[in-house]
């Protein structure tokens, strides 16, 4: 099969069948073959996940199940910057949803989306443990706290 | 077997260890009330129905997964028990589509009932506007998905991945927004679904049907340029009953033959007279591909979504299907080449309809290669034993009080061996009645033509017989699950067969699909398999010939039209062709 996912296709390819006859055996695996497969593709598209069932026996529709039940598992591509914005109860309660809203109008898209270009993509997560500093919102490891809609251009920015 | 004591609202009773409360409960004629349970498929207390009181439990606890143990004491009727069940139901309820009045299971479903059983009157809680309409998916031939109406219990998830191992639905998303579908939402019609409709018979609800034949049979009994043509298999006699109220085992072929005639179709056929023919060019098949050294195992192909299954799952045994045609497909054929010339019918008016205890047969019966006996599909409509009890209903006639009549000659006569095609095992047992007497050239007596070692309901069976002196291994597998196993055995090299019967539903078309459905309370205590097989066993055992070479119409068909089994005209009205299907 061919998975269409950039120049290293054969390579992820590689790695992640290592890593299901590494696991394919133990109990609960899938979860886990699904983490490394995100972390190698960004996400979980169709060919991947096919590929996944053919080679541990578990029924596609199995596998779709588990990753649309899970939040952190996604089946669309994520950027190059990953934005996350913090709904936690302390953020949301500083004005988080305005910071959401300000970024879907400058990024021009909703959340869970990635850019045409694929540099950014846009996701809310729940208490990322920066409290103190609410509203937070997180680009890749980059931490941004006690922000205003309006300082969120200025952000991108840096990017 | 080890034993407990224990007490059940206060009545003391001595059950087998790993009993669980539910199974306990019915013991002590109690009956608590249950939604995703059923038996050996779906045992996972997600509905919360069945709650009860266990003494020294920290909360109400689902009986239907809840073992006993020496001294357990349970509660199933208290206030607490009752206003936590009712309050559940009610949340149930509160997204519902509780349009009963135009459901297909009015009447006839699970949640009705309880509803009625607990004494809701009122849904004190109002749906979530923000749950929109979910799209009803209608694109698959033989079966329907209504969301709107669906309770999430997973019994249809649970027979399509633990018992038939196709494996194409499941839960999707969690929470609030949870539903059932295939992977990646793809519509039911572009999967490897197989069409078998356990899901259907095991659905509670109105959230599983066929996709109905009714409206357009009832427009060709109308239509009076139209000679329809009714042929019923064997399994739908064995089930039809219980729609009116008659137990489940109880015969009543000739009142569905009555029932049928009333409908106002012209002629009432018999299946088990394609499944005699069947026999002749299955047996014949597998007797050259002994003698010729030809592609051993034979496996049998009369169960569409085997077929279909095998398409998908097993392109390698391919070449081991036998090329035959299913019976009702045979009999279409023959109804719309040989019968319709020698009565001077035309064809092209000819409308055949197959009243199946099956699902699968809906999308067969649009397969391109149904197609190229007559110019016209063998097969119209396909109704399921559903339907056709939904029309009878529907016509106001009073199945009960029906007299019992025949079916129409002569293609209404067929022999024992036709009748116990509908039952797992069937299909083997008659191809060797002919096989043994064709290889012999002699007729053996009526008591040496009960093949009991490829009887029964376990789903997989092996024998080795001895037939005119040649040693032929035997397997008999019904329910995909059970196929998947014989098959991955063979691929593996551990077995080794020379005929296989293979039949999609668990116990054979009995179990079919199509058949009429019964609710978890029934099902889950009652073997339907073994008391419908039984209804075909006694009608074989009745006839006065019980061997498909017998069956005079049979005989006169191949000397007027075909000549001999296998012969070229044979193979291009009755015989057909198969193709690979991607598995995703």
């Amino acid at each position: 099969m061919s998975v269409e996912c950039g120049c290293a296709a054969d390579e992820k390819l590689e790695k992640l069948s290592a890593v299901i006859e590494a696991e394919k055996d133990n109990p609960g695996s899938l979860i886990r073959i699904l983490h490394e497969a995100q972390e190698l593709y960004g996400y979980l598209p169709v060919e991947v996940q096919q590929f996944v069932s053919e080679k541990t026996g578990i029924p596609l529709a199995e596998i779709y199940g588990v990753v649309t039940f899970y939040a952190q598992f996604s089946l669309k591509p994520k950027g190059q910057y990953k934005i996350n914005v913090c709904l936690g109860t302390a953020c949301y309660v500083k004005g988080a949803d305005g910071i959401l809203e300000r970024l879907k109008k400058e990024l021009n898209m909703d959340v869970g989306d990635c850019t045409a270009d694929g540099k950014f993509s846009l996701d809310a997560c729940r208490c990322v443990g920066a409290c103190g500093l609410a509203p937070v919102i997180m680009i890749n490891d980059d931490c941004y706290g006690r922000l205003v809609p309006d300082e969120v251009p200025g952000v991108l920015a840096k990017y | 077997m080890n034993t407990v004591n224990i007490k059940i609202d206060g009545v003391a009773l001595t059950v087998p260890e790993g009993t669980t409360v539910l199974e306990a409960a019915r013991m002590a004629n109690v009956n608590i009330p249950t939604l995703c349970f059923l038996k050996d498929i779906n045992q996972i207390g997600a509905c919360r129905m069945c709650v009860v009181e266990i003494k020294g439990a920290r909360a109400l606890q689902a009986a239907c997964v809840y073992p006993v143990s020496e001294g357990l004491e349970v509660i199933t009727n208290s206030q607490k028990v009752r206003d936590a069940r009712k309050v559940t139901l009610e949340l149930i309820l509160s997204n519902h589509d509780r349009q009963c009045l135009t459901c297909v299971r009015s009447e006839n479903c699970e949640l009705q009932k309880l509803s009625k059983l607990l004494n809701v009157n009122d849904i004190r809680f109002k749906a979530l506007t923000d749950k929109e309409t979910q799209p009803v998916d209608d694109s698959s031939v033989s079966i329907v998905r209504n969301n709107n109406k669906c309770v999430l219990c997973r019994r249809c998830v649970s027979v399509c991945q633990k018992v038939q191992t196709v494996s194409v639905i499941e839960t999707i998303n969690r929470g609030f927004r949870t539903r059932i579908g295939c992977a990646f939402d793809k519509p039911l019609g572009e999967t490897s679904c197989v069409n078998c409709g356990q899901c259907i018979a095991v659905c509670p609800v109105g959230a599983l049907s066929e996709n109905t034949h009714i409206p357009q049979v009832w427009n060709a009994i109308a239509d009076p340029d139209k000679y329809v043509v009714f042929q019923t298999a064997p399994a739908v006699r064995a089930s039809i009953g219980e729609a009116f109220g008659l137990a489940i085992g109880e015969r009543c072929t000739g009142k569905m033959v009555s029932a049928i005639r009333r409908l106002g179709v012209d002629k009432v056929f018999d299946t088990d007279t394609g499944a005699d023919l069947t026999i002749m060019e299955e047996g014949t098949e597998l007797l050259n591909r002994i003698k010729n050294g030809g592609k051993l195992p034979l496996i049998t192909s009369c169960s569409p979504g085997w077929i279909k299954f095998c398409e998908h799952n097993y392109p390698d045994f391919l070449d081991n299907l036998s090329s035959c045609k299913s019976p009702h497909e045979m009999f279409g054929a023959v109804l719309k080449t040989y019968y319709a010339q020698k009565m001077g019918i035309d064809p092209a008016k000819m409308y055949v309809v197959s009243v199946m205890p099956c699902t699968a047969k809906k999308f067969e019966a649009q397969r391109e290669e149904m197609k190229n006996s007559s110019g016209f599909v063998d097969v119209d409509a396909v109704l399921t034993t559903r339907e056709l009890a939904r029309m009878i209903e529907e016509a106001g006639i009073d199945f009960n009080a029906l007299p019992d009549t025949d079916f129409d000659d002569p293609m209404g006569n067929a022999t024992g061996a036709g009748v116990i095609f509908g039952a797992t095992g069937g299909v083997m047992e008659a191809a060797l009645r002919t096989v043994a007497d064709v290889l012999t050239g002699e007729s053996a007596p009526m008591e040496k033509i009960d093949y009991h070692a490829v009887r029964g309901i376990e789903g997989i069976k092996e024998a080795e017989v001895e037939v005119a002196g040649i040693k032929v291994r035997l397997a008999v597998a019904s329910g995909l699950g059970n196929a998947r196993k014989l098959l991955d055995s063979i691929r593996a090299g551990e077995a080794n067969y020379d005929f296989i019967e293979i039949m999609a539903c668990p116990g054979g078309c009995v179990n079919g699909g199509g058949q009429i459905i019964q609710p978890s309370s029934v099902r889950s205590w009652t073997d339907l398999r073994t008391e419908r097989a039984k209804i075909l066993y006694d009608e074989d055992k009745a006839l006065p010939l019980r061997k498909s070479h017998d069956n005079p119409a049979i005989k006169e068909l191949y000397s007027e039209f075909y000549k001999e089994p296998g012969s070229e005209k044979a193979h291009h009205d009755l015989h057909t062709h198969y193709k690979a299907r991607p598995k995703f």
